[in-house]
C-alpha cells in the first residue's frame, strides 16, 4: 500500500477537525475526495503534507515509512506533492530560482544529479508547454499577482517538475476556466503511472470527467463517510450530500454547510 | 556587599566628560592649519564641552546607550605607529567593487596614496583628501566647519570638527557627468591600544553636474575602534548625486556617522546604505531640503545580529516649496541585535507642495531581536502630502510551510524568504556593478553556514 492511513485526528487548540481519518491509496489509483465545505479535507491535505499547526494522533504510512515523523521538507523528497487550494504568495523570491532550489533540494535528498541552471531552464520549458505557461511567469515573484487560475497552474507545473510518487490536488479545479480545466487534467494525466497515485479533492464531479478516479470518497464532519467507484460522484452530483443520510449527523461541523 | 563593591567600582570608571576624551585623544588646536579652522576647532570645543555626551534622555539617542563606547580608552590613531601596515592591496581590492575605479582609501582616518587609486580622473571631477586642500588654505571650506550649531547637532560632530584632519575631497564641475562610482574606503585598525578616527568628508556637486559615491567602512579585526565619521554633502541647482554607504567594520568596532546633505533648486540626492558590522553603529542621515523642486530618497538596511546594535537616526527638512522625499529603512534582527529606526521629517511653513513618505519594515528572526521604530512628523504647513508607516514582524509561516513542502530545507527556506524581504531594497540599487556587490554580501550574511541541517537527511 503507498499511503495508510488509521484513525487519524487533528486539532487545532479544543477543535478537532479530523475525527478518525482511515483511507488506503495503492500504487496506480487515483482517489477523488468530496464533501461539504469545513468538513476538513483541506486539513487532511496540510497534516499529510506535514503542517506543523495542528496536534496529531493516529498513523499515517507512506510507503512503509512513518510518514508523521518526517518533516516537510523530507516527505516532498520521498515523494509527497500537495497542489494546495490557496498557494501562497511570496514576494521577493523568483519563481525560477524558487523552482530551482525546490527541485534540486529534492534531487539531493534522492540522490539523484542537480542540474545546472542552463539544465534546468530547459526541463522548464519543457515542462511549462505542458501546462501551457508563459515564460514570463518564471521572471515573477512566487504567485505574486497570479490570477487564481494562474496559481493553478503554477501548483501543477511544480508537480510535473518534482515528479512526486504521490501527488494530493486540493481543489486545483476551483477557478480555472474549460481551457485551463483541460490542460491542467492533462498535466495531471501526463504524471499518471503505475507506480504513482494522486489524491483529488474537488467539490466538482466535471474534474473527473479528465481525471477518472478509481475511487471516490466523501468526507464530511472530519471523517470519510462513504466510499465507492466513480458513479459515487455523479450521485452526489445529481442529491447533493443531504440524501447521503451521513453517520455523522451529531457532529456539530457536519451541519456547517450542507451544501457544496 | 558584592552589589555595594561593584557599584563602587562602576562609578569609579565613571564615563569620561568631552574634555577629558579630548586631552585623551590629544587635540592640538595649533597644527599647521588655516587661521579659520583652528577658531572653528576651538569653537566647537567649547560647545561640545559645554553641551556633553547624549544621554538616553535625548529624542535622538534614546535607544543608544554609549556606556560601553565611553568607557573605552581611546587613543589618537598616530600617523607614526606603523598603522595601515596590515592593510594590504588584497584587502582593498575585497573591498571594492571595480578594481579600475577611481579611489580613496583612508586607514584610521588618515589618507593612505599608497592603497588609492587617483589616475585617469575624468574631466570636471577634483578627487582628493581633504589635508591637501586644507594645507593649501582649503579656500571656500570655511562653511562646512564654522555652521553654526543646532538643535541637533551633538557631541560627536563637534569632536569631529575639533579632531578631523584628513578624508575625501570631491567637487564636481558645473555640466560634468561623473557616472563610474568614485569609491571611498575608510578603515579601522589597531593593534594595540583602542584607537579613534575622525574622517571628514565634502562632496560638492556643481550645477547640473551628476555624479556617484559609495563609502565604504570595514577594518581589520584584533583591536578596538571608533570611527567617528562626518560626510557632507552640498548639491547645487539641478544637481544629481547618487550616494551609498557599506557599514561593514569588526564586531568590536564602534561607528558613529553623519552623512548631513543640502540640496539646492530641482537636485535629486539618492543615498543607500547597509549596515552589517559593529557592535554599535549609529549611521545619521540629515537631508536638508532647500530649493525648490528638490527630491531626496534615503534607502537603508540594517541587519543587527548577535549583540549588534544598529541605530538610524534620519532627519528629512523640507525647507522649499515642491520637494519630494521618500524613505525606505528594513531591518532583519537576528540573535540579540537590537534595530533602531528613528526617522522624523520635519516640513517648514514655507514648503508647500510638499510629498513626503516614510517606510519602517523589520523582520525579527529570534526571540530575543529587539527593535525601536519612531517614524515621526512634524508638519508645520498646509498643502503638503506626508505618509509614514512602521511593521514589526516574523518570517511568514505560511510561506515557509509552502518552501518547505517543495523540498526546500527548513534552514534554506527561511534564509531565502529572508533576502526575499531585503530584495526590495537591494533593486533600488541602479548601478549593476553596485547591487551586485551588495548581494553579495547581504547573501553572504543571511547565508546559513552548514550546520549539519542537510547531514541526516539520508532516511
Ligand atoms: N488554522 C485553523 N484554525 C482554526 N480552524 C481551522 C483552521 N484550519 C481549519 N480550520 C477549521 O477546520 C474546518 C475544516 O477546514 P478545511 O479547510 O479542512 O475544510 P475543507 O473541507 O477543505 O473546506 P472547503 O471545501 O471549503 O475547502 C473548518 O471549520 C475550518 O474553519
Ligand atoms: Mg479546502
Amino acid at each position: 500500500m503507498m499511503l495508510k492511513i488509521e484513525n487519524l485526528h487533528a486539532q487545532i487548540g479544543d477543535n478537532e477537525i479530523l475525527r478518525g481519518v482511515n483511507l488506503e491509496v495503492a500504487a496506480g489509483e487515483v482517489h477523488a475526495i468530496m464533501g461539504p465545505n469545513g468538513s476538513g479535507k483541506s486539513t487532511l491535505a496540510n497534516v499529510l503534507a506535514g503542517h506543523e499547526a495542528y496536534g496529531i494522533t493516529g498513523t499515517v504510512r507512506f510507503e512503509d515509512e512513518d510518514l508523521l515523523a518526517l518533516s516537510p521538507e523530507d516527505r516532498a523528497a520521498a515523494g509527497l506533492f500537495l497542489a494546495f487550494q490557496h498557494p501562497v504568495e511570496i514576494p521577493g523570491v523568483g519563481n525560477l530560482y524558487f523552482l530551482r532550489m525546490a527541485f534540486n533540494s529534492v534531487r539531493r535528498r534522492r540522490g539523484l544529479e542537480e542540474l545546472d541552471v542552463m539544465g534546468f531552464l530547459a526541463l522548464a520549458q519543457e515542462r511549462m508547454k505542458l501546462v501551457e505557461m508563459d515564460r514570463s511567469f518564471m521572471s515573477r515573484s512566487v504567485n505574486e499577482g497570479f490570477s487564481g487560475g494562474e496559481k493553478k497552474r503554477n501548483e501543477i507545473l511544480q508537480m510535473t517538475i518534482l515528479e512526486p510518487k504521490l501527488a494530493i490536488l486540493d481543489e486545483t479545479d476551483s477557478g480555472l476556466d474549460i481551457d485551463a480545466l483541460r490542460i491542467v487534467a492533462g498535466g495531471v494525466n501526463a504524471l499518471r503511472r503505475p507506480d504513482r497515485a494522486m489524491i483529488v479533492i474537488t467539490h466538482h464531479q466535471r474534474l473527473l470527467d479528465y481525471i477518472v478516479p478509481d475511487r471516490v470518497h466523501v468526507m464530511a464532519g472530519g471523517r470519510i463517510v462513504r466510499s465507492g467507484d466513480k458513479d459515487l460522484a455523479l450521485e452526489l452530483e445529481e442529491h447533493g450530500y443531504a440524501d447521503l443520510g451521513l453517520e455523522v449527523a451529531s457532529d456539530r461541523s457536519a451541519s456547517v454547510g450542507a451544501t457544496p | 556587599m558584592t552589589t555595594v563593591t561593584s557599584t563602587a567600582r562602576t562609578s569609579a570608571t565613571a564615563a569620561p566628560t568631552v574634555a577629558e576624551l579630548l586631552s585623551r585623544l590629544g587635540f592640538r588646536p595649533s597644527g599647521p592649519s588655516p587661521a579659520w579652522l583652528t577658531q572653528a576647532r576651538h569653537a566647537s570645543l567649547g560647545w561640545a564641552t559645554a553641551r556633553g555626551f547624549p544621554t538616553l534622555k535625548d529624542e535622538d539617542w534614546k535607544y543608544t546607550r554609549l556606556g560601553p563606547l565611553l568607557d573605552v580608552p581611546f587613543e589618537r590613531a598616530g600617523d607614526g605607529d606603523g598603522a595601515g601596515r596590515r592593510v594590504s592591496p588584497a584587502m582593498i581590492d575585497a573591498l571594492t567593487i571595480d578594481a579600475a575605479s577611481t579611489r580613496l582609501v583612508f586607514v584610521n582616518g588618515l589618507f593612505a596614496a599608497e592603497l588609492s587609486l587617483l589616475t585617469d580622473l575624468p574631466e570636471g571631477v577634483t578627487v582628493t583628501n581633504l589635508a591637501s586642500v586644507l594645507a593649501e588654505g582649503g579656500a571656500g571650506l570655511e562653511p562646512f566647519f564654522s555652521r553654526p550649531f543646532g538643535e541637533y547637532d551633538h557631541a560627536f560632530t563637534a569632536i569631529n570638527t575639533v579632531l578631523a584632519e584628513d578624508g575625501a575631497f570631491i567637487q564636481v564641475a558645473a555640466d560634468a557627468l561623473i557616472t563610474a562610482p568614485i569609491e571611498l574606503v575608510f578603515l579601522s585598525d589597531a593593534h594595540g591600544p583602542p584607537v579613534m578616527a575622525n574622517p571628514r568628508s565634502l562632496i560638492l556637486a556643481g550645477p547640473r553636474s551628476r555624479v556617484a559615491v559609495v563609502e565604504t567602512y570595514a577594518g581589520t579585526s584584533g583591536g578596538v575602534t571608533c570611527t567617528n565619521a562626518v560626510t557632507q554633502v552640498v548639491l547645487d541647482e539641478g544637481a544629481r548625486v547618487e550616494h551609498y554607504k557599506i557599514q561593514d567594520e569588526p564586531d568590536a568596532a564602534f561607528h558613529l556617522a553623519l552623512l548631513d546633505v543640502r540640496q539646492g533648486p530641482g537636485s535629486r540626492f539618492s543615498s543607500g546604505s547597509v549596515a552589517l558590522g559593529s557592535k554599535i553603529a549609529r549611521n545619521e542621515v540629515r537631508v536638508r531640503l532647500e530649493g525648490e523642486g528638490a527630491e531626496a530618497g534615503i534607502d537603508g538596511l540594517y541587519l543587527p545580529r548577535g549583540d549588534q546594535h544598529h541605530d538610524n537616526p534620519i532627519l528629512i527638512e523640507h525647507a522649499a516649496p515642491r520637494c519630494t522625499s521618500r524613505q525606505l529603512y528594513k531591518g532583519i534582527v537576528d540573535e540579540r541585535g537590537h534595530g533602531v529606526f528613528n526617522g522624523r521629517i520635519i516640513v517648514w511653513p514655507d514648503a508647500p507642495g510638499t510629498d513626503a513618505s516614510q517606510t519602517n519594515k523589520n523582520l525579527l528572526l529570534s526571540d530575543h531581536a529587539e527593535v525601536d521604530t519612531r517614524p515621526r512628523l512634524e508638519i508645520l504647513t498646509d498643502d503638503v502630502k506626508c505618509a509614514h508607516g512602521a511593521a514589526v514582524g516574523a518570517l511568514d509561516e505560511e510561506a515557509l510551510f509552502y518552501l518547505r513542502s517543495r523540498g526546500v530545507p527548513y534552514e534554506a527556506a527561511r534564509a531565502l524568504l529572508t533576502y526575499a524581504f531585503a530584495r526590495e531594497l537591494l533593486d533600488l540599487i541602479e548601478s549593476e556593478s553596485l547591487r551586485t556587490h551588495v548581494e553579495t554580501l547581504v547573501a553572504g550574511r543571511l547565508s546559513t553556514d552548514s550546520d549539519g541541517t542537510g547531514a541526516h537527511s539520508g532516511d
